[in-house]
């Protein structure tokens, strides 16, 4: 067993996640299958592998530049209003479970 | 024919010359999808008003005499994953089972602006992330062939919706085969652009190194409409590519004698049904008659795929779905009492057990002490899966396999092992990993009458290449 009881706790913690006793013995119970397949990366040799963080790692539509020249593309002007208006406040604040009209409302921060 | 078995051109056509009306297109779609989708569910949301002024717009243009748009009068659906100004979309979760988004999604605003009719949003699984559409928060889709099997994952409901005649065309995504499997699994063609050619600027984010977003439909040349479409550069997103966006339409009609097809022993292994491994080897067949030339190529580390992907999304996620904290958007608990209490059971009561599973395990993998073992180490195996690509297509053109190692299997079938159920994926991970693009097409069907999807891979921003032959292998079927 490579995962705890301890350390979905934790973990769940750190995902802000509750998870009732039964989720958790779930959890505990597919994170190690899960966990022991994956097991099979270690069967290869990665010590002069470059990691891949995403597609354009490897491909770049301007492959001759270097480094972040390579990206130049993606700069643009810097616009006050952006590339598209802002949401007015009343949009903003639309879709929020609680808000007064001005700010979103939550339940208090600070505990005694 | 019927109205709602229409192709793109045949559809526009027939509304440009005045044979039929786009409000009429609209009307007999809604009328299937009152019939046959109260068994199917493949649509969560409709949106009669937006679809019927936009019909109303593209009448009068063709009442006018007005050339209409590529997609003009088209009725589509759209994944509800993809955001539509004052449209609820889901994410087919119920922490946004009340969301309204301000804005549309980049892709969306090119299909309204190509002239389609956006009939409503589809179902599939929660935040896309599931092989069967059993993920949903609100109701499982139905295979349209066979009632009691699932549509494949997690565009089910758009592959479901194409494959009953309830849209002409549909957008899905696709993170590690969303589009491909449930287009195999539906009978219908699905294709995955490569990762850049289309704006993700308001696709609700799984993974995003991963995802993609693409069409489904009952033809190629549809597939091709749709791309030419959506594709190109968007200042919003700046992982799209800038590059021209070719006429993949006109490239259909090009020869494909001589192109070369390699064939990866590695996709024809343990696991694949026999019956699909039949209809695709004959299918290969058939494009060799077509004048392809097949030459054998090696993708040695195929068998990593999977792990690698389920280390690399679900870290992703993880991150991603930080930001459901029922603070702006998002369902809140009721009875809370402190802010931390809220973020909890909010995200508890919010997320099914698929998404929590996931955020648990990309927690875990990017956590103190396990990110060098697991996301580290998936990501430099990703480097190597992406090398297999590169040199095979080297030496070939495209690479076809199936698209799935089994036909739709049924409801309930790998519900309770998620290991089993990312197995579903492993012919169709690797090409989301490399960023490479893909199609299925159907090629045949097993005993039951299940469809089976043939998948053709191709170089990146090569989808011309794959459309190509795809077409080439519709039409001589």
């Amino acid at each position: 067993m490579k995962v705890t009881e301890k350390d979905v706790a934790y973990v769940a913690d750190l995902a802000n996640l509750e998870l009732s006793g039964d989720e958790r013995t779930a959890m505990l119970r597919d994170l190690n299958s899960i966990l022991d397949y994956v097991e099979r990366l270690n069967e290869l040799d990665t010590s002069n592998v470059e990691p891949m963080a995403q597609v354009s790692d490897r491909y770049s539509v301007e492959e001759f530049k270097q480094g972040s020249d390579r990206f130049a593309y993606v700069n643009r002007e810097d616009l006050v209003e952006g590339l598209r208006k802002s949401l007015s406040q009343e949009l903003a604040l639309a879709n929020a479970p609680d808000a007064d009209g001005t700010f979103f409302r939550v339940p208090k921060v600070i505990e005694k | 024919m019927e109205p709602t078995q229409l192709t793109i051109d045949a559809a526009r056509s027939a509304v440009q010359e005045r044979r039929t009306t786009a409000l009429a297109l609209a009307e007999a779609h809604y009328a299937r999808i009152e019939k046959e989708d109260v068994e199917i569910g493949a649509y969560l949301t409709l949106c009669k008003e937006r679809a019927l002024e936009q019909a109303d717009r593209i009448d009068r243009m063709a009442a006018e005499g007005k050339p209409l748009p590529p997609l003009g009068g088209v009725p589509v659906g759209i994944k509800d994953v993809m955001s539509t100004c004052g449209v609820r979309t889901t994410a087919g979760s119920k922490i946004l089972g009340h969301y309204i988004p301000p804005y549309d999604c980049t892709a969306v605003a090119r299909m309204e602006a190509a002239g389609a009719v956006l009939l409503g949003k589809l179902n599939c699984d929660e935040f896309a992330m599931g092989s069967s559409n059993e993920n949903s928060a609100f109701r499982p889709v139905h295979n349209p062939r066979d009632l009691t099997r699932v549509p494949g994952g997690s565009s089910g409901g758009s592959a479901a919706a194409v494959a009953a005649d309830m849209a002409v065309v549909a957008l899905g995504s696709d993170t590690g085969g969303s589009i491909r499997q449930p287009a195999s699994f539906c009978g219908v063609v699905g294709l995955m652009p490569t990762y850049g050619r289309v704006s993700r600027y308001g696709l609700i984010a799984f993974a995003s190194s991963l995802d993609h977003i693409g069409p489904l439909a009952k033809a190629v040349k549809d597939a091709a409409i749709v791309l030419r479409t959506i594709a190109g550069r968007d200042p919003m997103d700046s992982t799209s590519a800038d590059l021209p966006v070719p006429d993949y339409v006109a490239d259909l009609e090009k020869p494909v004698r001589g192109l070369r097809l390699g064939v990866a022993k590695e996709y024809f292994g343990e696991g694949l049904d026999g019956e699909v491994r039949q209809a695709v080897e004959s299918a290969i067949d058939k494009l060799k008659n077509l004048g392809c030339e097949v030459v054998p190529v090696s993708l040695p580390h195929t068998p990593y795929a999977i792990p690698t992907y389920y280390l690399v999304a679900t870290a992703e996620a993880s991150a991603n779905l930080a930001r459901y904290d029922g603070v702006r958007y998002s369902y809140r608990a009721l009875g809370v009492k402190t802010l931390s209490e809220m973020y909890r059971r909010s995200r508890d009561e919010g997320f099914g057990a698929e998404v929590k599973r996931r955020i648990m395990l990309g927690t875990y993998a990017l956590s103190a002490g396990y990110y060098d073992a697991y996301y580290l180490k998936a990501q430099k195996v990703r480097t190597l899966l992406t090398r297999d690509f590169e040199e095979a297509f080297c030496r070939v053109d495209v690479i076809v396999t199936p698209t799935s190692p089994t036909a739709a299997f049924r409801l309930g079938e790998k519900s309770n092992d998620p290991l089993a159920m990312y197995l579903a994926d492993i012919y169709t991970v690797t090409a989301d990993l490399a960023g490479i693009p893909g199609i299925s097409i159907p090629c045949g069907e097993t005993k039951e009458k299940l469809p089976i999807g043939l998948q053709i891979l191709g170089k990146h921003f090569d989808e011309s290449t794959i459309l190509r032959i795809a077409h080439a292998y519709e039409r001589s079927a």
